[in-house]
């Protein structure tokens, strides 16, 4: 028999209650032939990222959904062109009855049931109404709705006053990371559940401002240059690491006011040091870089000016001091720009860091950075010298209340001895975050910095 | 300290502990018979619980870790199309679970845990009734009394106590099979498995716990939950174990011959830790690379326990093309009737939900029923519901 039937695909619940998933990329095209369980399409759930094996063996027919579109468990997502004789795949429809497919298998047979015949109670919607009586607030009005002097919501399925807003773990812990409180936002979801948009919107995530371009470099993803004599321009969908990015440098631009001071340093000794390090027998198959040595200084002047290594609690109105050093250092990776921190660094000795960053550097460009990694920096540093750049205004990886930017290492002329020489010069860019850090304290942490990169020996006179 | 170190019946420099036996480690540290690259190596304890297996049963082992893993593919797969609302994979489990299932003799009773459907297949659950519970079907998938394994339990480390509690009926009844309890790493840190193992000492019951240490309780390192090495916990309870390389069937089945004899001959109770790794997530509904490392997968996928029996069959000339045929294609064949008898189960009715709560006769759910019966009638006819509908 070679009639073909048409055949649907409903998104299934992908794990465990869930009720939408956002379709990441197809891996399939119309008209390809697809054996049964070959992988058709990446799908993220507000748990995990899965991949979708086709439930038929077949050639498909259409694709519903484009990627980046959030759909709703049950909708159509692809429908496939099928032998008729069964054997082309599974899902011989199980009986006649229309099954809704809501959760697993089978579900409510909803059009064959109908109702109970006997419908003793009716839901008169008792409450619905008194919000909306005039004047006399129910509950003391919240500081945010004062500040935006909405109008109370009148849609019942809002919350009351003092519930929590509702909204999913995925979103309370995305809001948190980005320093956004709930109770402010709006949520345009299910009985006005707060969906990841609404956060990202609240925050300005919707687009991309220049300020969001990091400074370490990350090449913009696949954007590139049209290619000739085709369109003039590309439009890329924000999404991923570059979505997520944009709505962390947003966050952290425009809740932590940043002040950025420069300090511009002979660091000729300090080269001669690395060089004299290199040649030892000590530091035989290490990587040292001049970042290797600033990471260290860093860590040391941190011991003086501890109020740079802190992060500003903005739901419990502290500041938390941290009494370790968790030192980030952004790096260009293959999805983009990625920030992960070695734990502990202010313990560790010249090797140990040393170890520890090129390690860091090359999981990073692997792209194997674990989840841990990525979180729990207390204080980030990002080398835009390695890109031939002498200084910049780095914005603060959020949640931290510093960030320091190298520049290049360039041979200059510079007064070296009261007279006019070519010195080995080094400009330091650190951003701090003005709620927590006064102009004295973070100047002073970059002064000591460039005494330590000026002369190394000053070290002595620190510690 | 590890107890290896410790002489007869105590870890203290105190003297012997309260029993007579000796707590101590059977095999000494990991023991391992087939190595990563399909090495048989010898071991002097271990090699005489082995001298039976003949290279027909070799290859007959493999087959069955294939199979599983095939099993545990197309159930994944169906979970993803929506059929099954969960799954919770095995992979990388295989050896532990085939190792140990195929030592057992078939009046030995299994308490096993949701994920230990290798051991089910192995005991001759037919593989719809696998995924039955899973399909939201049934509450269970399968009567444990024709195939004498349990429910699959869901509650972490409960089953250790019904198993230990079958154990000491089988005390009772002068009978020479044993209980065996199957769970996890994360198990051994619950109440149940710790008060399970203090009966089971107390009692000299002929209970085998076997623990698969799969290294992640969910999203905890094994590391976190202990300080020791698992199979070390059971000495705390004057209970000897065993701890072996859970890639490896031969070393798994071993271990497990050894336990059930001793359980048999009134040697009481043995642990067995069963060092494996989950390569999946733990449940369809998660995603392991949020909390796990790549490179600590990498170096698992090195060990797997199907390819390191694949090399060993190959270095002993085995892996022939009609060997590799024959489990190619039952494989297929199982996969397919998997499939099949999922998406073709017949839905549960409501009424079903009262089959199987009493064994004889109850009144009061009777009562129940037949009110819900009424209930259910006073949906009436589609038809006139919709018209009625329609109406208001």
């Amino acid at each position: 028999m070679n009639a073909t039937m048409i055949k649907e695909f409903r998104l299934p619940d992908l794990g465990e209650g869930l009720t939408e998933s956002e379709i990441v990329a197809w891996k399939v095209a119309v008209g390809d032939t697809v054996t049964l369980n070959q992988i058709i399409a990446e799908v993220e759930t507000a748990k995990a990222v899965v991949e979708l094996p086709s439930p038929f063996a077949g050639v498909v027919a259409a694709l519903h959904e484009q990627p980046g579109t959030v759909v709703e468990v049950g909708k159509p997502i692809v429908s496939f062109e099928i032998e008729d004789d069964g054997a082309g795949g599974s899902a011989p429809d199980a009986g006649a009855a229309k099954r809704e497919p809501n959760l697993v298998g089978y579900g409510a047979v909803l059009e064959a049931s109908g109702r109970p015949a006997r419908r003793a109670r009716s839901f008169a919607a008792p409450a619905a109404a008194s919000p909306v009586a005039p004047a006399e607030p129910v509950a003391p009005v919240r500081a945010a709705e004062q500040v935006e002097s909405k109008p109370v919501e009148t849609t019942p399925a809002a919350s009351a006053p003092g519930e929590r807003p509702r909204s999913t773990p995925p979103v309370r812990k995305l809001a948190k990371d980005l320093g956004v409180d709930l109770e402010a936002v709006t949520g345009t979801g299910e009985h006005g559940l707060i969906t990841r948009d609404d956060v990202l919107n609240f925050v300005g995530g919707g687009e991309l401002p220049a300020a969001a371009q990091d400074l370490a470099g990350a090449p913009a993803p696949a954007a590139g240059r049209a290619p000739a004599g085709g369109e003039r321009e590309t439009r890329t969908p924000i999404k991923g690491v570059r979505k997520f990015t944009a709505a962390a440098m947003v966050a952290s631009a425009f809740t932590a006011p940043h002040v950025t001071e420069f300090l511009t340093v002979d660091v000729t000794p300090t080269m001669e040091l690395l060089a004299r390090l290199k040649a030892g027998r000590a530091f035989a198959g290490y990587k040292l870089t001049p970042l290797t040595l600033v990471s260290k200084a860093v860590l040391i002047a941190l011991r003086n000016h501890p109020t740079l290594n802190a992060r500003w609690d903005e739901a419990n109105q502290e500041i938390v001091q941290f009494n370790y050093v968790n030192l980030g250092i952004a790096a260009a990776t293959p999805r983009g720009l990625t920030v992960p921190n070695i734990k502990d660094a202010d313990r560790m000795s010249l090797m140990e860091l040393s170890s520890a960053l090129t390690e860091l550097t090359d999981t990073a460009r692997a792209g194997k950075t674990s989840p841990e990694a990525l979180s729990g920096g207390t204080i980030s540093i990002t080398n835009i010298g390695v890109f031939g750049i002498d200084a910049g205004t780095p914005i603060l990886n959020p949640g931290e209340a510093a960030i320091l930017a190298l520049g290049a290492v360039r041979k200059m002329p510079w007064e070296y001895q009261d007279e006019v020489t070519l010195r080995q010069v080094m400009t330091l860019s650190l951003s701090f975050d003005h709620r927590l850090v006064d102009g004295e304290q973070g100047s002073r942490f970059l002064q000591d910095l460039g005494t330590m990169l000026a002369d190394p020996g000053m070290v002595l006179a620190m510690v | 300290m590890f107890t290896d170190d410790a002489g007869k019946g105590g870890i203290s420099a105190g003297g012997p502990g309260n029993s007579e036996d000796s707590t101590r480690r059977t095999g000494g540290d990991l023991v391992q018979l087939i190595t990563p690259e399909g090495e048989r190596v010898s071991h002097p304890e271990f090699d005489s619980w082995l001298q039976d297996v003949s290279d027909e049963q070799l290859g007959s082992l493999y087959e069955d870790m294939v199979v599983i893993r095939r099993i545990d593919a197309e159930a994944t797969a169906l979970q993803r199309q929506g059929e099954l609302a969960l799954w919770p994979p095995l992979l990388g489990q295989e050896a532990s679970q085939i190792g140990s299932a195929r030592a057992l003799r078939d009046d030995d009773f299994v308490f096993p845990s949701y994920r230990d459907n290798g051991v089910a297949y192995c005991r001759g659950v037919k593989v719809e009734d696998l995924v039955r519970a899973w399909r939201g079907n049934a509450s269970a998938g399968w009567d444990p009394f024709t195939v004498n394994v349990a429910t699959q339990q869901i509650i972490i480390g409960a089953q250790s106590l019904h198993a230990t509690g079958y154990a000491m009926g089988i005390q009772n009844d002068g009978a020479d099979c044993v209980a065996v309890a199957y769970f996890g790493d994360g198990a051994t840190s619950e109440g149940d498995v710790n008060e399970a193992m203090v009966f089971a000492a107390s009692f000299q019951a002929p209970v085998v716990f076997i623990c698969q240490n799969n290294h992640w309780a969910i999203s905890e390192p094994v590391r976190l939950q202990s300080h020791i090495q698992l199979a070390d916990r059971a000495s705390g309870f004057g209970i000897p174990s065993m701890r072996v390389d859970g890639n490896d069937v031969l070393a798994v089945m071993a271990a497990t011959r050894i336990a059930l004899d001793r359980a048999r001959h009134g040697g009481g109770p043995t642990f067995i830790e069963a060092v494996t790794y989950r390569m999946g997530p733990h449940t369809t509904a998660d995603d392991p690379t949020r909390y796990r490392d790549a490179n600590e997968l990498e170096d698992w996928a090195a060990k797997d326990p199907i390819s390191r029996m694949k090399s060993l069959l190959d270095r002993k000339g085995l892996l022939t093309a009609d060997l590799e045929n024959a489990v190619a294609a039952k494989a297929d064949a199982v996969a397919k009737e998997l499939r099949a008898g999922t998406i073709n189960m017949p839905e549960p009715q409501p009424l079903d939900i009262f089959k199987h709560v009493y064994s004889t006769p109850n009144s009061w759910l009777d009562r129940q029923q037949e009110h819900y019966s009424r209930y259910l009638a006073s949906f009436g006819d589609p038809a006139e519901a919709a018209s009625e509908e329609g109406a208001r």
